[in-house]
């Protein structure tokens, strides 16, 4: 039987605010714990919430960045439940009217294709603070540092069928958040958080009874996650069960899903206005300034990287699914660095080292500048692109610039047609064999003299130029 | 609309209150009281009127996004019934 998987996902991010949402303490990750948390975030009687203006401007950008509709009057409201976390006992969040409506976003898939996945609505709401279970054996610690950050939730309509295309999505959105300026995307951090809900239906059918998978920091576990349920979920359909409606918890070490709590346990958070919170009310001009200061956007660029480098629609959208990455490629280019070396090395030899020692392309070893300097060497044959790798290695190893090291290990590729043509003499002559066997008609052999060549020379020689050479002399 | 008592459990149960069960059937007549006062309200046609989030006709003031609490952690915690190094601390929850 062929099931068909519908995912949604509700995506937790950080905004980049100096302070909290509706107070004044500030919100830099990693301080002492509850040395950020003031008596609003405390829950105290007798204090009142603020809105922060910039979190307000940040969900703007958002969804017009996403062409969402913007409710220009929005109001607060409280989500009642019970955590140690959550002093107040309820969260301010958006229910009713959520300041960023229905919206968009176009997603690459595999087949080469696009599609559009729906933005249901992203609201504003105060994040809580953190349980810390293991650090006391009878007690749970409770740091409120955390409480009162400003985080933009975005929930997506059930548009995704598949694992895959659940981390494209996310991918695109934690992309854009980046480009707009309004969330790290730090997930380590936790400053960008992914929440699945997840069913399965047969072809046709309605949609199937979800279960909420949480816990995800990474993309990777996000796709494990989510093929883990559907896995789960096919198997107790096909054995004549149903599914349960519940939040289930992704355990990374163990790689399976287990239920936190079901239905029946579940929360009904009694939503109301928030009556210590105005509406708020957006007017055309602060929208109008807040489109006008938007940078250009991920769909934006690409297409001119495309039309304005030549780029494919493959490389331009891995060039430009990272602002960072996008900003690095761009300054090679200023340079006068060749479009396809520079886009092959970014994504190609940078790309793995990058992701080999896990760092970003902001702490690379090996600036822009010096990437340029690199494959200009190539451009202008003073090495050949199998040296430059090596020279790559060492330069990423901290061994000096890119003269520096040409200098110093003697890597200059080989410009002297006389020494190189000797050379090849030497190789025609020591293997008389395969020179009869080329010349009976084995043309795959003239990629053995190649290589002899090459190897002669330490990598020295110019393939280019060694073939043409080797293929006047054999014929 | 109506509840019974196993709802009534359920509700204190979410809202963290304990009812005795030999309460339990006055807070359930007491609680249906209410709620067939709200439905006196629902008679009340309220198609063509706004809904109101809030009595004051005013929108939120914003503030500018300013780091302007400093740490008063020690005063915090010296009021808190239990803490440890630096934080607060509760009987265990378990997840």
């Amino acid at each position: 039987m062929t099931w068909e998987t519908v995912i949604g996902l509700e995506i937790h991010s950080q905004l980049r605010t100096k302070s909290k949402i509706f107070s004044g303490a500030s919100t830099a990750f990693g301080a002492k714990p509850n040395t950020q948390a003031c008596a609003v975030d405390l829950g105290y009687p007798g204090v009142l919430p603020v809105l922060n203006k910039e979190a307000v401007n940040m969900a703007l950008s958002f969804g017009l960045a996403v062409n969402a509709k913007i409710n220009q009057h929005s109001i607060f409201a409280r989500k009642n439940y019970f955590y140690p976390d959550l002093p107040k006992g309820y969260q301010i969040s958006q229910f009713e009217l959520p300041i960023v409506g229905q919206g968009e976003i176009e997603i690459p898939l595999e087949d080469g294709q696009n599609k559009m996945v729906g933005i249901t609505r992203a609201h504003l709401e105060e994040d809580a603070g953190k349980s810390i279970h293991d650090l006391y054996d009878d007690f749970t610690a409770i740091d409120l540092n955390r409480a009162g950050t400003p985080l933009l939730e975005i929930v997506s309509e059930p548009d995704m069928s598949s694992a895959k295309e659940a981390v494209t999505y996310a991918k695109k959105i934690h992309s854009l958040v980046q480009y707009i300026g309004i969330c790290d995307g730090n997930m380590q951090e936790g400053s960008f958080r992914c929440d699945a809900n997840v069913s399965i239906r047969k072809k046709g059918d309605e949609l199937g009874t979800r279960a909420e998978l949480k816990n995800i920091n990474s993309f990777k576990f996000l796709e494990k996650a989510i093929n883990l349920e559907v896995e789960r979920q096919i198997d107790i359909l096909e054995d004549g069960g149903s599914i349960v409606q519940e939040t289930r918890l992704y355990d990374a070490v163990k790689n399976e899903t287990r239920s936190m709590r079901s239905k029946e346990e579940a929360n009904d958070y009694r939503y109301f206005p928030d009556p210590d919170l105005l509406p708020v009310a957006i007017n055309d001009e602060l929208l109008s300034q807040i489109k006008k200061s938007l940078p250009e956007l991920p769909t934006e660029k690409k297409i001119r990287f495309i039309k304005d480098f030549g780029l494919s629609e493959y490389d331009a959208e891995n060039l430009t699914a990272q602002i960072d990455i996008a900003d690095y490629f761009e300054s090679m280019i200023a340079k006068g660095a060749d479009v396809k070396l520079s886009a092959n090395w970014v994504m190609g030899d940078l790309s793995a080292s990058l992701n080999k020692n896990q760092i970003e392309i902001q702490d690379s070893p090996i600036s822009a500048i010096e990437l340029y300097e690199l494959i200009t060497k190539i451009s202008d044959n003073t090495i050949s692109g199998k040296i430059a790798k090596d020279i790559f290695k060492s330069m990423w190893e901290g061994k000096g610039s890119v003269e520096e090291i040409i200098e110093n290990q003697g890597l200059k590729q080989m410009t002297d047609i006389d020494a190189l043509e000797g050379i090849i003499d030497e190789v025609v002559n020591n293997n008389t064999l395969q020179v009869q066997q080329f010349k009976d008609g084995n043309s795959k052999l003239l990629g053995f003299f190649v290589g002899q060549v090459m190897k002669a020379t330490n990598g020295k020689a110019n393939p280019k130029q060694v073939n043409k050479i080797l293929n006047d002399k054999l014929s | 609309m109506s509840l019974d008592n196993k709802q009534v459990k359920e509700i204190a149960y979410l809202a963290k209150l304990s009812v005795d069960d030999s309460q339990l059937e006055q807070s359930t007549e007491e609680l249906n009281n209410i709620l067939n006062l709200m439905e006196e309200l629902g008679e009340i046609e309220t198609g063509d009127i706004e809904p109101m989030a809030h009595p004051l006709h005013m929108s939120q003031r914003l503030r500018e996004d300013e780091v302007s609490e400093g740490d008063l952690s020690k005063e915090f915690q010296k009021i808190a019934p239990k803490t440890g190094k630096s934080h607060f601390l509760v009987p265990t929850v378990i997840e």
